[in-house]
């Protein structure tokens, strides 16, 4: 039998890592220095998290995680205490509704709203549709405008499924929102909500006949830094994009990079021109290039991007990060952080500069979120 | 007579630990016993059938020995003593 897991005590300043996997959940621990770091876990071994999240908009950190059983299903669960304990997930809050002749396939996205509505918080699903909480993540519903889309019987799933992945409130007020998903590409609602408008203009669909349709791109994350939300980065399936204006336009910025195909990105926490991203080699070869563990980093904002590769394996390394397990913490310097679908998880403590191994032979990792204990 | 919904180690948290169940009524087929479980367990209904009312496609339910998939299936009869056996698939990696 696996460890039994314990949760984690932290203090204010301590860094804590949730990392979800194909077999379970595992929290990492470190001081605010990010030298030494232990682990905990696996929380629900054998189900598969694709999704994490920290929130600690009433002071108090809040770990949800849905954990996914390939037999009965996908709960959304919440601990109070680090993994100590967790809500049960008795009641199964996130539901299709009846009528909908949809069934819940996997929770890809955990997204607490706006700071100023902590009861505010979004889920990104699969089939694709974002479900909404006003209390604080006791009960759940879909978007109606975005469930009953238009649109809906024309999405395709990619190989990952037809998973919503992407959820950027905009932190000014509770009109604006954007989403992306595979494939489909971006959608963005003015109205709270009602209403959802594809926002794909300049990104390729290199796997269509038309390589430019108004919806159908396969976006594969999409990130924004909230001192400047309008602006939008982009890794598609092949392509790197910025777009200044909520997604009216994309303008290609892979400038320097080996390969413009990938999947995680992840915004440095203090400034917006910078940026991370891990590319692979193409759809066909979905590892690094080279065989070179490197992550990119741009500090102008796309207009180039230069390799961090200090500490990193830069021989025979076979990687993938998959769209979610490439994050950043809140600290200064900032924490930069993935995980590979060969079990490893990377730390680095000042910007990316350099990095640390910090474990190895985890089952393959879905998704890395970090927190910063207030 | 009860009828006894006999359960996975998956699914026994649910049932405050148990491996077996009784459901309060005996309905004539598997569909009436699901139904009955979605009134009496909610949480273990949620767990073997999805938000369409079907049953998920890596769980198996057995009346007795017999899979009822090949019995009728929602239809196959649950006769008095019998047991509904809640089993997931060998599948997965």
């Amino acid at each position: 039998m696996p460890a039994e897991p314990k949760g984690v005590e932290g203090r204010a300043g301590d860094v804590v890592l949730a990392v979800g996997t194909t077999k379970g959940a595992f929290l990492f621990h470190a001081g605010g220095d990010r030298s030494a770091w232990t682990v905990d876990g696996p929380h629900f071994p054998g189900e598969e998290v694709y999704a994490v999240a920290f929130d600690q908009r009433r002071g108090a950190p809040v770990l949800w995680a849905a954990p996914g059983s390939p037999f009965f299903g996908t709960t959304l669960r919440r601990s109070d205490d680090l993994g100590v304990t967790w809500s049960n997930g008795d009641e199964r809050a996130v539901k299709f509704p009846e009528g909908s002749e949809l069934a819940l396939q996997r929770i890809w996205q955990i997204r607490p709203g706006r700071a100023d509505d902590p009861d505010s918080m979004y889920l990104g699903v699969e089939p694709s549709c974002v479900f909404e909480s006003r209390d604080g993540g006791a009960s759940w519903s879909p978007v109606d405008g975005f469930l009953t889309h238009e649109h809906r019987p024309y999405w395709t799933p990619g190989a990952g499924g037809l998973c919503l992945h992407t959820i950027l409130p905009d932190p000014a007020g509770p009109d604006r929102m954007v989403v992306a998903f595979s494939t489909g590409g971006v959608y963005r609602t003015d109205d709270g909500g009602r209403s959802w408008r594809p926002r794909n203009v300049g990104v390729r669909a290199e796997f269509l006949p038309d390589k430019h349709p108004e919806f159908g791109q396969c976006v594969h994350k999409v990130v924004h830094h909230p001192a400047r939300p309008e602006r939008l980065f982009l890794q598609n399936h092949w392509g790197l994009y910025r777009s200044d204006d909520w997604g009216e336009q994309w303008h290609d910025i892979a400038n320097g990079v080996p390969s413009d195909f990938g999947f995680a990105m992840a915004i440095h926490p203090t400034d917006p021109d910078t940026v991370f991203i891990v590319p692979l080699e193409s759809d066909q070869f979905r590892c690094t290039p080279d065989a070179r563990l490197r992550v990119y980093r741009t500090r102008d904002a796309g207009a180039s991007w230069h390799a961090l590769e200090r500490g990193l394996p830069q021989h025979g390394a076979y990687e993938t990060v998959l769209r979610d397990a490439l994050e950043t913490d809140e600290a200064a310097p900032a924490g930069v952080y993935f995980g590979t679908r060969s079990g490893k998880v990377f730390v680095s403590a000042d910007d990316g500069d350099s990095w640390s191994l910090v474990t190895e032979g985890l089952p393959p990792v879905l998704c890395v979120k970090a927190a910063v204990l207030a | 007579m009860a009828l006894t919904v006999v359960l996975p180690s998956q699914l026994r948290e649910l049932a405050g630990g148990r491996g077996t169940i009784e459901l309060g009524a005996h309905p004539d087929t598997v569909g009436g016993a699901l139904e009955e479980l979605r009134h009496e367990y909610p949480a273990i209904y949620d767990r073997i059938l999805t938000e369409r009312h079907e049953i998920r496609p890596h769980v198996n339910l057995f009346v007795g020995r017999n899979d009822i998939r090949w019995s009728g299936g929602l239809e196959t009869p649950v006769p008095e003593g019998s047991e509904l056996v809640v089993i997931p698939s060998v599948s997965g990696g």
